[in-house]
């Protein structure tokens, strides 16, 4: 159905592709879009529409109307006529029931007219309300474009590129490419964006790039859409050329399949040799679509007649059509046959991308066109998206022939009509951003780039007023359909892994997420690991752990300021427990301060903590100014924790340090060569057994790992995961930042008073806790222990009198003392030794007592030996 | 937010490299009444037009400074890091 091969077309004849359509073999060309080539292979309804099911075909031709939406390899809403044809597509039309030809549903569009008006489903299907859910399913399968399918995997990868450009220009026509040239030879660096694949070619001084810009944002931020990839353009200069959008006429059968904008027949004619119909009539408000009488004569197609309307006065225009095929034209009630009617109603200025900016839209009356005002100063304007060249139309004729017999279509995509307009106005809808909202005029995938002026002008006739007054909607992003999954961009879950990663790995360790940091969750026996330590020796990595180097005069002043406890009276090679809160009183994070020198702490936070701690640190520093530095090691240095009962005599083992009970006793830190290796050793332990901490530069953490695992091979030594940790944790009744706290909770009523020293003139989160203390506490967390032996959900409630009264935080049960432990959240006049609590499990309630003090080794001794 | 941002350091970088902590405070003296205590917690001044706010590069530099933004154009008027004492 090719014309022969005509001058100018965008055809590559010697190269056919193969594709299908609804499974059937078809065929286009190189240089084919999926539209052209389905049109040529003589296929001229292209969809059906979204509320009534109408037959729906090429209409725009320049990806900017919904109709030729079609399925291609299973991504929904692909617009064909700007999407190029590729071998071996599988092409799909959409939101049918039946076939194309013969759409089930299009009965919605003979019988619903009446009962299915604007609005209708917020009024009529309010009743019964339960019911809501079936009309919900129903609405949905009905209505709308193409479909998800949620069971396809995600094939495709997205990507987001970072770009930069002095000048950036949106649009590559005529007057893109003078001012990207005037920009070029004043020796700025300029990048074109254009979405039309035969605009490409590179200019002098300047490069075009293929894709959309989707929106201009703050700070001259671009991005464009460009396939699979997002382009972040940041440019020092935006000039918006996007052209001018094509208007459509209003009239009954304005949607019909052969009614098209002029630009169709340019693309199908000068593009891709087809002969769009076979007899066609011209409807023009203004000079520019006058044009195609030349391409329709150049297909060879009988142009019956041309009607200028700024000359001839039609009052009535109807098309009509045979099952929504274009039959006849009638003008004024004179009868024209055609199966092709171009319809103009004049040229409007694509302003959205500067109104995104925030320039102001006016109305030029004179022309009849909206066009951007007050443009931000690193921006400019030029060719027909400020105006230039558009000739007056004339405005009043978008809407001849309305309130004839038969659908006038003011919105395309969501198949508004005039009267669906004017009932909106006559319900009170008065302003055009009621309309929007309430017709959804506009919100279809051309996001008013058809519908928004004539909108504008229906409401400005209803209204006997004029377009200036009735304004316009607000212009947002985006400007051109995008892919969700370009917005979403490829995910980045980067991983911290620590030194012995692998080793855990190795091990056949279950790793899960804590913060950015990958852990051992265990190495498949959380109880045995548990058991372990108790009764030989555990090891545990514990390199994620945050760990900072405060150093210089006033280092004992800066961490006496920010911690509730004293540092002053700290011997060098000391280490206190510390609890780090905002000066709102709340709990930020825990971790141990090692005095290494009379200027020198080491300090540790947890493993999600430390980067908050690091710039919480040199938040208060900016505005202290002390002479203190605060080095962030973290990643320089791996940690290990060795626990249990052999402890003592491994470390014998590694190092010559004394570390007899006398020598290296609970809380101390000392630097030691550990397996040769230089080590800063910790006596703590937060899992109730003799432990060490041993702290070495991460390169020689693997070398630590393996050596402890063979040299305590006879001592029982066996690695353990986070899950044996915290039931080891739980069994001493140490709280885990986060899991028993939350962003509401302070030391006091978190049952740590000791830590608190508030005698101390000041410290953050000093005053707050005061008043926690002059007001009284609210509510105190606690232990307990079920008495039955179950463990209760973490999370789970408390009930006091039949009403939630306090919840879990933490539940385990614990092999080694025979019974179910957790914390939990309690009014305080429950935070009394054996207090009886009521927790909820599932349907039924479970008895728990209160335990203040730790379930396992309460005085320590264990730990301390 | 998609405005660029000044760094004392690193000059005009785009905004989601930094954190903000929100307006510069002035953290009573001595022992504060409850009423001094909230109003400096919870009463911010939460301007429609010139503020000063804390920033850090946490994605560049790491540095802290002082910005004077306009939070009605997202205008930066002027960058500061705090002076050594």
């Amino acid at each position: 159905m090719r014309l022969p091969p005509q001058s100018g077309e965008r055809l590559d004849r010697e190269r056919p592709l193969e594709f299908t359509f609804h499974g059937a073999a078809a065929r286009g060309f190189e240089g084919d879009s999926v539209a052209s080539a389905l049109f040529g292979e003589g296929q001229r309804v292209f969809s059906r529409s979204f509320k009534y099911h109408r037959p729906r075909g090429l209409l725009c031709c320049q990806g900017t109307c919904p109709n030729c939406m079609v399925t291609v390899d299973g991504t929904p809403n692909v617009r064909a006529c700007v999407t190029p044809l590729a071998a071996g597509m599988r092409v799909e039309a959409q939101n049918v029931r039946g076939s194309l030809d013969f759409d089930l549903l299009a009965v919605t569009d003979k019988i619903g007219g009446p009962f299915t008006p604007v609005g209708f489903y917020y009024r009529t299907m309010i009743r019964p309300r339960r019911a809501w859910p079936l009309y919900e399913r129903f609405l949905r399968s009905v209505a709308g474009l193409g479909k998800v399918d949620k069971h396809r995997g995600r094939e495709g990868r997205y990507d987001v590129e970072h770009r930069r450009a002095e000048v950036l220009v949106v649009g590559a026509g005529s007057a893109g490419r003078e001012a990207a040239r005037r920009h070029a030879a004043e020796g700025r660096r300029v990048v074109v964006v254009e979405a039309d694949p035969t605009l490409l070619d590179a200019g002098e001084g300047f490069e075009v790039v293929h894709g959309s810009a989707i929106g201009i944002y703050e700070g001259g931020l671009v991005p464009v859409d460009a396939g699979n990839v997002l382009l972040r353009y940041r440019a020092q200069h935006v000039v918006v050329a996007a052209g001018a959008m094509e208007q459509p006429l209003v009239f009954p059968g304005n949607d019909l399949v052969g009614v098209v904008l002029p630009e169709a027949v340019r693309r199908l004619v000068g593009r891709w040799s087809l002969k769009p119909g076979d007899r066609a009539v011209v409807i023009a408000a203004d000079a520019e679509a006058l044009d195609t009488v030349g391409f329709l004569e150049q297909a060879a197609t009988e142009v019956a007649e041309v009607v200028d309307l700024r000359e001839t006065r039609v009052r009535q225009i109807a098309a009509r059509g045979r099952t929504g095929r274009l039959a006849s034209v009638e003008l004024d009630g004179r009868k024209v046959a055609c199966d092709l009617l171009v319809m103009s109603g004049g040229r409007q200025p694509a302003y959205a991308l500067l109104a995104h900016a925030g320039a102001r839209v006016e109305y030029d009356s004179a022309r009849g066109i909206f066009l951007a005002a007050e443009i931000p100063s690193d921006m400019e304007v030029v060719g027909s998206a400020a105006g230039d060249g558009i000739s007056a139309a004339v405005p009043a004729a978008t809407y001849n022939g309305a309130g004839g017999k038969g659908k006038c279509f003011v919105c395309i995509c969501e198949d508004v009509t005039e009267k669906d307009m004017k009932r909106a106005l006559a319900e009170g809808f008065d302003s055009i951003e009621l309309a929007k909202r309430y017709t959804t005029v506009t919100m279809g995938p051309c996001q008013g780039k058809l519908c928004h002026v004539p909108s504008i002008r229906l409401y400005a006739r209803e209204n006997e007023t004029d377009e200036a007054t009735i304004g316009t909607t607000t212009a947002r992003p985006p400007w051109q359909p995008v892919e969700l999954g370009l917005l979403a961009g490829r995910p980045h879950e980067p991983a911290q892994r620590t030194a012995i990663h692998h080793r855990h790995e190795e091990l056949g360790a279950t790793m899960m997420w804590t913060g950015t940091w990958k852990r051992p969750h265990s190495y498949g026996d959380p109880a045995g690991e548990a058991k372990n330590v108790h009764e030989t020796l555990g090891l545990i990595d514990v390199s994620t752990l945050g760990k900072l180097l405060v150093t210089g005069p006033d280092a004992v002043e800066f961490l006496e300021r920010l911690y509730p406890n004293r540092f002053g009276d700290m011997k060098p090679g000391r280490i206190r427990y510390g609890v780090l809160n905002s000066d709102a009183g709340r709990i930020m994070d825990d971790g141990t301060i090692a005095r290494l020198s009379e200027e020198d702490f080491y300090v540790t936070t947890t493993s999600t903590g430390a980067g908050a701690v690091v710039e919480w640190f040199e938040w208060w520093n900016a505005i202290w100014q002390l002479d203190v530095e605060i080095v962030d090691v973290t990643g320089a240095l791996a940690a290990l924790n060795v626990a249990g009962p052999n402890a003592r005599e491994l470390m014998a083992r590694l190092t010559d340090l004394d570390v007899s009970s006398d020598g290296f006793t609970y809380l101390d830190a000392k630097h030691a060569q550990v397996a040769g290796v230089s080590s800063l050793l910790l006596r703590i332990g937060f899992v109730g057994e003799v432990g060490y901490e041993i702290h070495c530069p991460s390169p020689y953490g693997e070398h630590l790992w393996d050596t402890i695992l063979e040299r305590g091979a006879d001592l029982g030594a066996r690695p353990f995961g986070l899950e044996p940790q915290r039931i080891l944790r739980l069994e001493k009744m140490h709280i885990l930042i986060g899991q028993d706290t939350d962003s509401e909770s302070n030391v006091l009523e978190a049952s740590m008073p000791w830590i608190a020293k508030l005698d101390k003139d000041d410290f953050v989160g000093k005053w707050s806790l005061e008043h926690v203390l002059e007001r009284g506490f609210r509510e105190r967390l606690v232990g307990f222990e079920t008495e039955s032996g179950v463990v209760p959900l973490e999370g789970g409630q408390i009930v006091i009198d039949g009403r939630p009264g306090g919840r879990v935080t933490s539940a385990r049960w614990s092999d080694h003392l025979g019974r179910a432990i957790g914390m939990a959240w309690v009014p305080p006049e429950l935070a009394e030794e054996d207090a009886e609590l009521t927790i909820k499990v599932n349907d039924s309630v479970e008895r728990a007592r209160v335990r203040l003090r730790p379930f396992f080794d309460p005085d320590g001794e264990r730990l301390r030996s | 937010m998609s405005f660029l941002l000044p760094c004392p350091n690193c000059g005009p970088r785009p905004v989601d490299e930094f954190t903000c902590t929100g307006e510069v405070t002035v953290r009573p003296k001595g022992a504060p009444s409850l009423r001094e205590l909230t109003d400096y917690l919870y009463f911010k001044r939460n301007a429609a037009g010139i503020q000063r706010e804390w920033w850090r590069h946490r994605h560049g530099c790491q540095a802290w400074f002082v910005a004077e933004r306009d939070t009605r154009t997202n205008e930066v008027l002027s960058v500061e890091v705090p002076a050594k004492r």
